[in-house]
């Protein structure tokens, strides 16, 4: 009886420690991610100090001036917008059908492993090799200058390797019995992936496209080297026109400014006013890339719900 | 299904986005491009936006920063119709444009006074002369000049923190030059920022810190910072920079006169030569309001002849030169 109650109180004891440990790694995992989540919200918060009080309606629809209290983000946000169009566009036919090609046709062989190892290397080549590679092809070799769609399509190839990488995660998660069953019913390979395949990973892939999207709006380094410039105050000309032909692309071809270089630019300006821009163009950089962010989110919770196999 | 077609769609416009936008390029005739140094960005800057609201957008003005080397890279290409520099051009880029016909005109259009800054609870200094600077920036100072009494016996034994700019910029460029006798001789150990802001940080926040950046920088920040006088050589009063004492010359050597490069075939085309009048004309007050200093009145009156009689080239045979005033500069002849 009391043999049994000691070896009670030993496992009891044994219990109580192992319970210890789990609680000691609890409060380790939690201060590691503070440090993430705290260093953010300090910089966060000491941003929305500083940009609050700038951001007004004026803010957005006013150019960069040299008196700070006039000066407005309208070029950057529109050049940054407009950047992205082109991106998107460019990089997600190009991306999707590179990660369709590699999961669904593509034959297992060393050709296919070479291309798949470099499409993980590109992932990790730092944005500043893609500006320079995009200087000398696209603005000197190709003639398309320091124009919107030089920039568009220098991310669109940053971004290229995420859009490919998540494309092919998200094909294969798709569950084999799928594929099975429409070649079943005598679907070709194309059926089967556009009507299957590519409807069931929308989800996966529109979080990559997004992610992607969000690094590419961040960048600065690639789109300096390719001669965004610093003062810009007019519009690239209207898509859409009241005239014949209705709409123009006149506008891929305008020099443009982004929101990281009118926020870099006002950083150095010897006024401390202009510190207040640059906080203000920070807090909007970190919402359209929050909410992007979100967006992917949402999109993928909703896709998800809606998939029944 | 819905999805395919939108797929489809994004490829169709891309493909189509690309081709017409390729067509439609360089229908802008009324565009000014200006590229070039950080340093004058803001002169430029402030001429652009009020030039712009003259003309009501009718002309429009576009001013990127690449640096002074980067904006010349691109105006000797021919592909920007005025560069801002904060130098006059080097042998090597008058070469480079030589080469592709580039023909161009030279005009000073502000100085900028290096200042040396100490912070304001530094009681020991009241002025300093360029051989004391030399002693502590040099490149033999380096890992050897640590403290202020090695400098100046009178001095306190305290550690020596430098602040300067990065090696990228014109006024390393210029300070080096100007101090040490040789563009870009100095140490090395010294905390290095582009950022001026960065500069000013740290002068402001140890007492035992020595620092040097654009004057701007300076006036925007005169409670956290103090300026060191200058004492150019022995015998000569030290001298502060203020307007006056650069305007009228007497604070040297760290006084520059900063440039923009006109293309001489774009400044035949109208919105060039009228953007560049406007720049002459109003130079001066626009100057003084980005806190540069201005040139004296005549300056200006001999860039409008610069531009009426298009004369060519560079006064400084490729050269930096230190301590010029300009009336020094008006005096010499320039050349391509």
């Amino acid at each position: 009886m009391s043999d049994t109650a000691v070896r009670v109180q030993e496992i009891r004891a044994l219990i109580a420690a192992h319970k210890r440990w789990d609680i000691v790694f609890g409060i380790v995992g939690l201060l590691a991610l503070m440090v993430g989540v705290l260093t953010f919200a300090v910089l966060f918060i000491q941003m929305v100090i500083d940009g609050a009080p700038r951001l007004s309606w004026d803010f957005f629809t006013s150019f960069p001036s040299r008196r700070p209290g006039q000066a407005g983000i309208l070029s950057a946000w529109v050049g940054s917008t407009l950047v992205m169009l082109v991106t998107a566009m460019v990089a997600v036919p190009l991306g999707v059908g590179a990660g369709v090609y590699l999961e669904e046709y593509a034959p297992k062989n060393w050709m296919t492993d070479l291309i798949e190892i470099n499409v993980s290397n590109l992932a990790g080549v730092p944005s500043i090799v893609y500006g320079l590679l995009a200087l000398s092809l696209f603005v000197y070799q190709f003639g398309f200058g320091q124009s919107i769609l030089t920039a568009g399509l220098t991310l669109a190839l940053l971004i290229l390797p995420v859009v490919i990488v998540a494309t092919r995660e998200a094909i294969r998660s798709i569950p084999g019995a799928i594929r099975e069953g429409a070649y079943a019913l005598g679907a070709t390979k194309w059926q089967t992936t556009s009507d299957h395949i590519l409807p069931y990973a929308r989800g996966g892939i529109l979080t990559g496209v997004i992610i992607g999207m969000s690094r590419a709006i961040g960048e600065t380094a690639p789109v300096i080297t390719i001669g965004a410039l610093t003062f810009i105050a007019f519009l690239p000309p209207a898509p859409v026109s009241s005239e014949f032909p209705y709409l123009s692309f006149e506008w891929i071809m305008s020099p443009f400014t982004v929101m990281p270089i009118q926020m870099f630019n006002w950083t150095s300006r010897p006024e401390a006013a202009f510190q207040h821009n640059a906080a203000a163009a920070g807090l909007v950089l970190v919402v359209m890339t929050l909410s992007m962010n979100a967006l992917a989110i949402y999109l993928r919770y909703r896709l998800r719900k809606n998939l029944k196999w | 299904m819905a999805n395919m077609n939108k797929f489809k769609m994004l490829c169709v416009s891309a493909t189509l986005a690309a081709a017409l936008g390729g067509v439609s390029a360089a229908t802008h005739a009324q565009t000014v491009k200006i590229d070039g140094s950080s340093t004058v960005f803001p002169i430029t800057e402030a001429v652009a936006e009020d030039f712009q609201k003259a003309k009501k957008g009718a002309i429009r003005i576009t001013v990127g920063i690449s640096g002074t080397g980067g904006g010349f890279k691109k105006f000797c290409r021919g592909e920007t119709d005025i560069s801002n520099a904060s130098r006059p051009i080097l042998k090597s880029e008058m070469a480079e444009c030589r080469k592709n016909g580039v023909e161009y005109m030279e005009m000073p259009v502000a100085y900028d006074a290096l200042t040396v800054v100490i912070n304001p609870k530094n009681t020991w200094i009241k002025n300093m002369t360029v051989a004391e600077l030399r002693k502590i920036w040099e490149p033999a100072a380096q890992g050897k000049i640590t403290r202020w009494n090695q400098v100046n016996p009178s001095w306190p034994n305290a550690p020596l923190k430098l602040f300067g700019a990065g090696a990228d910029s014109g006024t390393f460029d210029y300070f080096t030059e100007a101090i040490n006798g040789k563009s870009k001789a100095s140490r090395g150990d010294f905390t290095a920022s582009e950022d001026d802001n960065v500069l000013v940080q740290g002068v402001s926040r140890d007492t035992n810190a020595l620092g040097f950046f654009g004057y701007a920088y300076y006036v925007e920040n005169k409670a956290k910072l103090k300026a060191v006088p200058i004492v150019e050589k022995d015998g000569k009063p030290a001298v502060a920079p203020s307007l006056e004492t650069v305007i009228n010359g007497t604070y040297q050597p760290l006084a520059r006169p900063i440039f923009i490069y006109v293309n001489a075939k774009s400044a035949q085309k109208p919105e060039v030569k009228e953007f560049v009048e406007y720049y002459i004309r109003h130079g001066e007050k626009l100057a003084r309001e980005v806190k540069y200093v201005p040139l004296p009145a005549k300056a200006y009156g001999y860039n409008m002849e610069v531009l009426e009689k298009r004369k060519l080239g560079t006064k400084f045979g490729g050269e930096n030169k230190v301590g010029l005033t300009i009336e020094d500069l008006m005096k010499m002849e320039a050349k391509l």
